[in-house]
């Protein structure tokens, strides 16, 4: 098959991204790099997984830490960054819990300590459209779900972020119903890409991007990949999720970003990548599973993507 | 003292300076990266919210002349209708050609699955013919009571507005805009309803 014009990557991107690709192969580029914020650097190892490091080019800091969803701060982009700074992240526990042999709380400076840190740059497609690129730091969920020991009966996990009135001003809206979750297969939870990240751009997590821990799922739609997790819950039975129970006819359990199952109320076929271009960039086509398609097709393999959005 | 301000010579002027201020304000930012992460986005629902509040406050002139002796508050009417007419124009265009990339068959399908878009669009039809008479030789042309009647069509504009504000954000759930513009269209027009009502009953 002939690739489309579009799909053809123009020589100087093609030699920028192997500038990037070297850069990236100094130890800990990110963390040694000019600061990014104000954030304590969190020092990692560039992954060695496929499909981990894209060649995308990284979205800048600022956009990434100034245009969020994080409704429990709001529900415009903004309200994040303005609004963040009353979350409390030390002390920090996740109990993880459910159907599983060794259901315990982890303190954050055991989870921390728990695997060693991979930098990953991943695709992020928001569910209304827009994408960026950002590298996070972290671990492998599947790290974190082995020390549990998950039984037989675990076939879901469900996730559930802080809700706490005095730290986190939009909960007094009834936008969701309060505290946030999110859901994914067991296979899922476990496939290695799903990660379980503690910083991103060489730097702890900004509490605007779910601080101090929070989970990212790139084949996913963003609202799949919960911040500021106090709870990780194996389960048998399929999970509730927030959005799936706000709007089932819009949002689904899986929400694996599809371009060709469009929203009830708008096409998924073109996003637009934050920072690329100025105002009147094209908007670029969305790929199958976010791009990850090679890594995670399997997984759903047989399965009617329409029915199980 | 605000009778002499409403009828002074440089009124007008300062009328047409105030309404362009927004505008002035976006296309700056725009050349500034000052609009965000998501520019393209941030410019399409700010003109829409000046369009929304342009129409709310033409709305909003009769009752306020009515209310509080300001005859003179007519004469910033149409001025706020045209000035209306030009941020919904230019959201109508920053949706074509930001997001759609100016591609009419993308508009066409968009229309289609986003009933949305589809009463934005049917809004602006609405006040395509307002503006069209909008000029002191279309009143002769047509003859004031015509005019009259044909500009009563700005009482269903609110409604297909609200309706295009409302129908953006369900989903989300995130109702609060739409119901504060909606409370004031309310209101304006609510206000007429009552003054009817009493002249009727008088």
């Amino acid at each position: 098959m002939t690739p489309a014009s579009h799909e053809i990557t123009p020589r100087p991107f093609f030699e920028q991204r192997r500038l990037l690709l070297s850069a990236l192969a100094l130890p800990a580029a990110w963390a040694t790099a000019p600061a990014q914020g104000k954030g304590a650097p969190l020092a990692a190892t560039r992954s060695a997984l496929p499909g981990a490091l894209t060649l995308d080019k990284p979205t800048a800091y600022s956009d990434a830490t100034s245009y969020n969803n994080f409704y429990e701060f709001g529900t415009d982009k903004s309200d994040p960054a303005e609004r963040a700074h009353t979350l409390r992240t030390r002390p920090w526990t996740v109990m993880v819990d459910g159907e599983c042999l060794k259901p315990r709380r982890f303190d954050l400076e055991e989870l921390l300590k728990l695997a060693p840190m991979e930098e990953r740059i991943y695709r992020l497609r928001c569910v209304e459209g827009w994408s960026m690129v950002i590298p996070w730091i972290g671990y492998s969920l599947s790290a974190l779900l082995k020390q549990v020991e998950p039984t037989g009966k675990a076939k879901f996990v469900e996730f559930t972020t802080l809700a706490d009135k005095a730290q986190m001003p939009g909960l007094r809206s009834g936008v969701l119903d309060w505290p946030y979750t999110e859901g994914l297969r067991l296979d899922e939870a476990l496939h290695p890409l799903t990660l379980l990240s503690f910083g991103m751009y060489g730097e702890v997590l900004p509490k605007q991007n779910g601080a101090p821990l929070r989970l990212v799922v790139p084949w996913k739609y963003g609202f799949k990949s919960a911040k500021s997790l106090v709870r990780i819950r194996l389960t048998e039975k399929a999970p509730a999720t927030s959005w799936n129970l706000s709007a089932p006819q819009e949002y689904g359990f899986f929400s694996n970003v599809n371009p060709q199952v469009d929203h009830p109320r708008w096409s998924q076929a073109t996003e637009r990548r934050i920072g690329e271009d100025g105002l009147f960039a094209r908007r670029r086509p969305t790929l199958l599973f976010n791009g990850y398609a090679d890594q995670v097709g399997q997984l759903y393999s047989g399965m009617d993507l329409k029915k199980w959005f | 003292m605000v009778l002499s301000a409403l009828t002074h010579r440089a009124a007008k002027p300062i009328a047409h300076l105030l309404c362009a201020l927004p505008l002035a304000w976006l296309i700056g930012a725009a050349a500034t990266q000052g609009l965000g992460a998501n520019p393209a986005e941030a410019l399409i629902r700010s003109l829409g919210d000046w369009a929304l509040r342009g129409l709310l406050l033409t709305l909003a002139i009769t009752p306020l002349r009515v209310q509080f002796h300001q005859p003179a508050l007519l004469r910033f009417r149409r001025l706020l209708g045209v000035w209306t007419f030009a941020y919904a124009s230019l959201h109508l265009l920053a949706y074509a050609w930001l997001d759609m990339g100016l591609g009419f068959s993308d508009i066409a399908r968009d229309i289609a699955k986003r009933p949305f878009i589809l009463v934005g669009m049917l809004s602006f039809a609405l006040l395509l013919p307002l503006a069209a008479t909008s000029f002191n030789r279309a009143v002769r042309w047509l003859g004031g009571k015509r005019w009259q009647a044909l500009h009563r069509l700005i009482y269903l504009i609110p409604f297909s507005v609200c309706l295009h504000f409302w129908w953006m954000r369900a989903g989300k759930n995130n109702f609060s805009d739409p119901f504060f513009y909606s409370a004031l269209f309310a209101l304006a027009l609510g206000w007429r309803l009552w003054r009817r009502w009493q002249r009727q009953a008088a």
